[in-house]
């Protein structure tokens, strides 16, 4: 059987999954069966979409099916693209059934979550193999509404239902866009498929509306800024292992569209795409990490930090396009395998995070850093995978985040022959976002893990915690390692994305996996080359030598005390740092201006022995330009239509007969 | 193969020891330096490795909530800065692993000490710990992204990120007086004082003030496991200078393959400007106060915009 024939059978049983969940809810072990089913058909899916990849990749598979509109079927396509992303969203798929088979018994309301869990990975994988926009369109919309429905699953929680509001609404904007964008695409005649968009050659203006609307389509679903609002409020909403998916895999699907339509539906990109693409990625990744920096909810935290990472994604695109623009195509080659090692890695660490929140959440009930600490003790595993999280997040080596953080900053440094002003002013400052965003990222996830997991617990659920099941542990354990072998061993990983990259832009990096010594080297080794797993070998021999050496030669004795703390005698868990506190600099260096940050000391009078009270204001200023007017535009509007609720026959009929003539009238002067 | 690549091996050893040995030294004659220009005596130049082998014999007193994290962190900050401090050039430039790690996988080395030292400060779960942590990823959030700047400078100059490269091209004469050069220079003199904690921003010599960043993150260390940070933090300041060192005043660097007298006398200048440098270092430290915490952001934001700044200009300069 072909592997595209394959991977559509195992969408199928994922759907039939979603139909025996539904008939067997009641059944106690609906749990096990509906994860384990997933998580067996998810794994196969991504072992043949890797077989696929590191084999055969430069031939795409097609297959026809007589589904959808009726004088097109429904096409699906397996390329070097779209294997790529078959094998992440695959990955993080099994990982996240892995993790389900012990989070989802704490579940109280499976008949919530059961259904939707293996729809929403059926619905992630068709956007993923359509080859026409009718078959792509309606995937989505699909992963969105299955997506939804898990949001919503705790609905009775405050907020929850606000998120899924939202999310509903920015969902349909999204597809609207993407409808919009797929209709310019089609052209005139309206041909539907993919393979008449990429013979089509769109004028330059069309193309550039086209890139727009993709980038509000894609974009809103990635959480580009200014349309990520609803994504820090829908993706913590999900029961854990879901928000894993959403943050670490949905958003894969919506940078496949993305790439999908400009890199191969749309042709050959102008210089100012990239311009575009490069300001809003570096605006959102800084943008994200300094909200995550302001919040004290872990989940909440990640969402952010998706964000930011979206943004980090999107620079890498957008030099790919700026390089295209200029047939550059090595140097495009260069970018777009950083963009999408970090796609690779981003669902990689993301879902191991979220998978960690979710651990912390069964062990204690408590999203809120301020109520957690000193979980290190009493929940060993998920503290050191979590650890590796933080680390690989941060963009340190030797893991994988600072691979693909180190190719994004050697491509930004190729593009000093790009001739264009608009591009040498822009790369530059881009480039310093980027390196301001991955320290702060590294503030950020100091923060997360200093606070929640290190210190003294805050409260009695953080004292007597006991750290999770088995199958939890074992899904972080595999993403933790594996996080750990791409950042050492990141040859392989390039060489994989050689065929996508070769597809996209008609180049690929040199082959990495036959370079000695297993360096990563993007264009000569004169140039820049590095070696993670000899780092990594040389930190480890540093230290266990300084070990060996200090313990046999000078001292291992080692006696337990108080803490010193200057001599402060017994303070309370209470006096330590908060995550507000943690936060305090950097929110009175960025904040200020970004949220207009306030603080407000209230003393009291001198004499009073009442407490001083400090109030922090923080003000999301692109929600209060951008969406509270929408929102009150929409609310004027509906307020002033609403009149036209309750007429009488006769006015309802004269509302007709207008429409249909100023219709009429549109038609006829219509050129 | 083995007689190959044995002068490079023999470089590589050499400077490990060299960079391991000398950096207590350098601490030392800064301390030395500016208490004679206070008109004090000073500790003899040799103090540090006393109070380093003292502090290695004694036993560690752990607080009683401490993870493994905090035992394991002074180790794995020593590994990540000697790895860094071994890898740029110092007397010579034929480094036998200088491929395995460029300058933007050094700084990124010296940020994965950081991340664990600002870890560890929180792990006790005392107010000082939290403090020092927080002010120092504040500082962090700064300094990094300026020396990333300054790496682009370096890089778009030698056209290369690897650092035994661009010290090889800086004895060139195709480099030429620069001001994107100057600027970065500038803005490493700022990140340098920054990162290794130095006066204005930290204050090195204080325990106790509420102004402190680095001591209090060390606060709750003792024995072999503050030996071992404070070692880490003199390779800092030694992998700082020698940066410098090999990047703007590059004359004397062996460079590779040459002969033993070209690295002796490389190892004579090396030590030559290190000492210049601690000398400078003291004397800026002298005659400067403190700065107030919240004034850093300032400092190091100018050093920030410099490098941006030495960039734009390397781009825009190009083409006319």
């Amino acid at each position: 059987m072909p592997t595209i024939n394959a991977l559509l059978f195992c969408v199928a049983a994922l759907l039939a999954t979603s139909m025996i969940a539904v008939a067997l809810i009641r059944w106690k072990g609906a749990t096990q069966l509906t994860y384990g089913a997933t998580l067996l058909l998810t794994a196969t899916a991504a072992a043949l979409a890797a077989g696929r990849l590191f084999g055969d990749a430069a031939t795409p598979l097609t297959v026809t099916l007589p589904l959808g509109l009726p004088w097109l079927g429904a096409l699906f396509r397996l390329d070097a693209l779209s294997a790529f992303f078959l094998l992440v969203i695959n990955l993080g798929a099994a990982a996240a059934s892995l993790y389900g088979l012990g989070y989802g018994r704490h579940e109280h309301a499976p008949h919530r979550v059961l259904p939707f869990f293996p729809a929403f990975l059926a619905g992630m994988n068709l956007v993923i193999l359509a080859d026409d926009a009718f078959c792509f369109l309606l995937s989505w919309e699909f992963m969105s509404l299955a997506s939804w429905a898990l949001v919503m699953a705790h609905h009775r929680i405050d907020d929850n239902a606000r998120a899924g509001y939202v999310y509903i609404i920015m969902a349909s904007f999204g597809t609207m866009a993407l409808l919009l964008a797929f209709g310019l695409l089609a052209g005139p005649d309206g041909d539907y498929a993919f393979a008449a968009m990429r013979e089509a050659a769109p004028a330059p203006w069309l193309a550039a509306l086209v890139l727009i609307l993709a980038l509000l389509g894609a974009g809103s679903k990635a959480g580009l800024v200014p349309l990520h609002a609803w994504l820090p409020l829908a993706h913590p909403a999900a029961p854990s292992h879901v928000s894993a998916l959403m943050s670490g895999v949905m958003t894969k699907v919506a940078i496949y569209g993305f790439i999908r339509i400009t890199f191969d539906l749309l042709g050959t990109p102008a210089w100012w795409w990239g311009v575009i693409v490069l300001i809003i990625g570096g605006v959102t990744a800084v943008l994200g990490v300094l909200y995550a920096l302001m919040q004290n909810d872990l989940k909440r935290i990640l969402a952010y930090s998706t964000i930011e990472n979206i943004g980090f994604i999107f620079v890498g695109l957008g030099l790919a396009l700026a390089f295209a623009a200029n047939n550059m195509a090595g140097a495009a080659a260069l970018a777009l395998t950083a963009a999408l090692f970090h796609v690779f890695n981003h669902t990689l660490f993301k879902s191991l995070l979220f998978f960690g929140a979710g651990a912390v959440l069964t062990a204690t009930g408590e999203r809120d850093m301020e109520k957690l600490g000193g979980l290190i003790h009493r929940m060993p595993m998920t503290a050191l995978f979590v650890l590796v999280g933080c680390v690989a997040i941060s963009a340190l080596p030797p893991f994988n985040g600072f691979v693909s953080e180190w190719l994004t900053l050697q491509a930004i440094l190729l593009s000093l022959g790009l001739p264009q002003w608009g591009l040498k002013i822009a790369v530059p400052a881009i480039g310093g976002l980027l390196a301001l965003a991955a320290t702060l990222a590294a503030a950020c996830f100091v923060r997360l893990y200093g606070i929640a997991f290190l210190g003294r617990p805050r409260s009695a659920v953080a004292a007597n915690a006991t750290d999770v099941d088995l199958w939890s542990r074992a899904s972080m354990g595999v993403f933790a390692a594996l996080c750990l072998v791409a950042g050492i061993l990141p040859g392989f990983v390039i060489d994989g994305l050689a065929p996508v990259t070769q597809y996209m832009v008609g180049a690929h990096m040199p082959a990495q996996a036959s370079v000695p010594w297993l360096s990563i080297v993007p264009i000569a080794e004169s140039r820049s080359s590095y070696n993670g797993i000899l780092v990594f070998i040389f930190i480890t021999f540093s230290a266990l030598l300084a070990v060996a050496v200090i313990h046999r030669l000078a001292s291992r004795a080692v006696r337990r005390a108080p803490a010193w703390d200057c001599g402060f005698p017994d303070a309370s868990p209470a006096l330590q740092y908060t995550a507000s506190g943690f936060g305090q600099p950097l929110r009175r260096v960025f904040g200020a201006m970004i949220f207009h940050a306030r603080e407000e000391v209230e003393m009291p009078p001198p004499g009073d022995t009442s407490p001083a009270r400090l109030q922090v204001s923080l003000r999301d200023v692109i929600w209060d330009a951008l969406y509270a007017p929408l929102a009150n535009l929409v609310l004027f509007l509906a307020g002033h239509l609403n009149r036209l609720q309750f007429l009488t026959i006769r006015r309802y009929l004269g509302l007709v007969f207008f429409s249909l003539v100023s219709l009429l009238v549109v038609l006829a002067l219509w050129p | 193969m083995i007689s190959a690549l044995l002068p490079g091996l023999l470089i590589q050893g050499a400077q490990m020891l060299v960079v391991l040995l000398l950096s207590p030294l350098l601490t030392g004659f800064v301390r030395k330096v500016k208490a004679r220009l206070l008109r004090r005596q000073g500790p003899p130049l040799l103090q540090h490795y006393r109070d380093l082998l003292r502090l290695l014999r004694k036993e560690a007193v752990v607080a009683e909530n401490a993870s493994w994290l905090f035992r394991a962190t002074p180790y794995m900050i020593f590994a990540a800065t000697w790895v860094a401090a071994a890898l740029v050039p110092t007397f010579a430039t034929g480094l036998l692993f200088s491929w395995s790690a460029d300058l933007i996988a050094i700084i990124a080395l010296l940020g994965s000490a950081r991340f664990f030292l600002a870890l560890a400060g929180m792990d006790v779960g005392t107010s000082f710990g939290g403090i020092g942590s927080s002010r120092e990823v504040m500082i962090a959030s700064l300094a990094e992204p300026a020396m990333i700047m300054i790496v682009f400078i370096l890089a778009l100059i030698a056209g290369s990120t690897q650092l035994s490269t661009v010290a090889a091209f800086m004895q060139t004469p195709a480099v030429g007086l620069r001001v994107s050069l100057g600027m970065a220079l500038f803005a490493l003199l700022m990140v340098a004082i920054a990162e290794n904690a130095r006066i204005p921003v930290d204050n090195p010599a204080t325990h106790l003030e509420l102004t402190m960043v680095h001591e209090a993150m060390v606060l709750e260390y003792s024995g072999r496991h503050l030996a071992v940070l404070e070692l880490a933090a003199s390779l800092k300041l030694l992998l700082y200078l020698s940066l410098i060192a090999c990047v703007f005043v590059p004359w004397g660097l062996a460079p590779a393959g040459a002969g033993w007298a070209t690295h002796i006398l490389g190892g004579a200048a090396y030590v030559g400007k290190l000492f210049f440098g601690g000398f400078m270092l003291a004397v800026f430290e002298t005659s400067i106060a403190k700065m107030r915490v919240f004034r850093v952001p300032d400092f190091l934001g100018a050093g920030l915009m410099l490098g941006l700044l030495g960039t734009l200009l390397l781009f825009v300069s190009r083409s006319l």
